[in-house]
């Protein structure tokens, strides 16, 4: 593989790094003032970025002729697939996060910078295939992170959110990195198709050891129990725009690039990780939905919301069949359909003193004082509940699914009966709203930006997403494919 | 002689000593930050180790990877420390307690 073939398969990263750059200097010269013009240019970035990678999907890139340099990086459909997801909901925060800042004067023309930088991140997360990229990728990603959740200068919780991120965050990518050095030694590469030849068969204690740090560092960044105390102090902390990026964005990336690692380089062990995912799942399930239950304050019911979804999504890992990898990315996507559309739903419920509003119980009677945003919103948690007719209950179907083929059935069991426990506070929600007494505050309308979103990410849960069915299970599918080739 | 056994044992206490440093201590942010580098070093210290063992350079690459993000990443965590001061006027770990639930 020659230099032009593999600057030719990394074209949206370079883009997306140039242009950056590029951006950082104009935020440098232009200033504050045209921090929405950078957002609205970060925004066409990604557009392309979005164009320039869909080919890769649609045509089932994989194998050797989506290997760049050498086996550091690849770029084939299950890479891109993440890919897509993530600018989608990039974008969709670069959209919802000026307006909020304005109204703290403290939109800054480095944050759309930042988030390219983060989606730079992950794409080389997604694409890795050497334990060197796969760490580059998650420390750009992160410490881009750490910037945007403690971006509101001025508020407490926001720094303070930040600086947890930071110290769990770093952490975390210690732990990673201890396991990455444990498998490098006892295997003696840092390339997935090496370590993947060196663990077939006998594997040695240390190796063993290093998997089960690798594991640990990944399931603090994607906040599966029992690495998760992060999560809902950070979602309520950061402003309200960078933690809709934290529970897309970010997420998606973490648990493509956690499939890749155990699917391909730790894969002929799946017997010895298999009960680790098994238990993060079971485990983030109950804490998710257990933890929810009591709390008044909505983005911290999100973060939960977050660790329950987690948890299902890692039962489509404990699968390890092509089927569970592909149910893992159907549900992704929707989860980021439902993530984006709550939140985007939270950031318009701003007072006329144009203060948002994070309490639950400043939601009640919004059916009567805002009837449409009270639909969409319903909708959206009986969509992050399962209950059928919408689109989320596909996404658990599916994962379900993947898991009684793999003869899982106790797991797929123990996992819809903690979906049970997690429908309550959703509904609790919608009770709010639709059967309490209307709270006295007086809302503003949100901007047509919000609405769109909002409109977009409601159609895609209600039952017409069901439409995309074919579609999608056949794109994950081929994405699914790409993974397993080795196997 | 000393043999590769003897480098893993010290990473890894030196790692416990970082996680520790981390869980333990009460006191002052900055003594997180340096548990955070202890804990780096840990992982270079194997990263040589195992490198001059197995007779390739992949694992001194990675840690002179290593090395530049940790320059990098304590830059920021004093950057958000020093913005957390400015708001809070205290870096007691006891106090970064804002958010419960």
């Amino acid at each position: 593989m020659d230099l032009s073939a593999s600057l030719s398969l990394i074209a949206p990263e370079i883009l997306l790094s140039v242009s950056g750059l590029v951006l950082l200097l104009v935020a440098g010269w232009a200033g504050d003032k045209a921090s929405r013009w950078i957002s609205l240019a970060a925004c066409a970035i990604l557009a392309a970025c979005f164009a320039l990678t869909a080919p890769a999907v649609c045509g089932g890139a994989m194998g050797a002729g989506a290997d760049a340099f050498g086996g550091l990086f690849v770029a084939d459909a299950f890479a891109g697939f993440a890919k897509l997801m993530i600018y989608a909901a990039a974008g969709a925060v670069l959209l919802i996060a000026p307006p909020y800042f304005e109204q703290y004067r403290l939109m800054r023309a480095e944050f759309p910078v930042l988030v390219l930088f983060a989606v730079l991140g992950m794409n080389v997360m997604v694409s890795a295939t050497d334990l060197m990229t796969l760490y580059i990728g998650l420390e750009l990603n992160s410490l881009s992170s750490y910037v945007l959740a403690s971006f509101l200068k001025t508020d407490n919780r926001s720094s303070e959110a930040g600086l947890k991120y930071f110290v769990l965050g770093a952490l975390a990518s210690g732990i990673l990195l201890f396991g990455v050095s444990l498998v490098y030694g006892f295997t003696g590469t840092t390339s997935f198709a090496g370590i993947r030849g060196a663990l077939d068969g006998h594997m040695a204690m240390g190796a063993l050891f290093g998997i089960t740090f690798v594991l640990a560092g990944l399931a603090f960044k994607i906040s599966a129990v029992p690495f998760h105390m992060w999560t809902p102090d950070v979602y309520e902390g950061a402003p309200t725009p960078v933690t809709t990026f934290f529970a897309s964005a970010p997420k998606v990336a973490a648990i493509a690039l956690s499939a890749r690692v155990a699917l391909d380089a730790f894969g002929p062990q799946a017997d010895a990780w298999r009960q680790i995912v098994v238990f993060a799942s079971l485990a983030s399930i109950v804490v998710g939905a257990v933890g929810a239950i009591g709390q008044s304050n909505i983005k911290r019911l999100l973060a939960y919301s977050s660790i329950n979804n987690v948890g299902f999504i890692l039962i489509g890992l404990a699968a390890a069949t092509p089927e569970g990898a592909s149910a893992m990315l159907v549900y992704l996507a929707i989860y980021v359909a439902m993530t984006v559309g709550s939140f985007v739903a939270v950031l318009m419920l701003r007072t006329e003193g144009g203060t948002h509003t994070e309490q639950i119980a400043d939601l009640s009677g919004l059916s009567r004082t805002r009837p449409l945003l009270a639909l969409c919103l319903a909708i959206q948690m009986f969509s992050l509940a399962g209950i059928p007719p919408l689109f989320g209950f596909w996404g658990k179907f599916v994962v379900f699914q993947a898991a009684v083929r793999a003869d899982l059935v106790p797991l797929a069991f123990l996992g819809i009966a903690g979906s049970v426990i997690g429908a309550f506070y959703y509904i609790k929600i919608v009770k709010v709203m639709y059967f309490d007494e209307p709270a006295d505050v007086a809302w503003k309308d949100g901007g047509k930006a919000h609405w769109a979103l909002l409109a977009i990410s409601t159609a895609a849960v209600s039952p017409l997403g069901y439409l995309l069915t074919i579609w999608l299970g056949s794109l994950a599918d081929k994405a699914a494919a790409a993974l397993f080739l080795a196997a | 002689m000393i043999g590769i056994e003897h480098y893993v044992v010290v990473s890894s206490i030196l790692f416990v000593l970082g996680v520790l440093g981390i869980f333990l201590n009460r006191k002052n942010v900055i003594v997180i930050l340096m548990a955070i580098e202890l804990i780096l070093l840990a992982v270079n210290i194997n990263l040589v180790a195992f490198s001059a063992f197995l007779h390739d350079l992949t694992g001194q690459i990675f840690a002179m990877f290593v090395l530049t993000v940790a320059a990098g990443e304590a830059a920021i965590g004093l950057a958000i420390l020093v913005q957390y001061f400015r708001g809070r006027g205290t870096i007691a770990v006891d106090d970064v307690n804002r958010m419960k639930g």
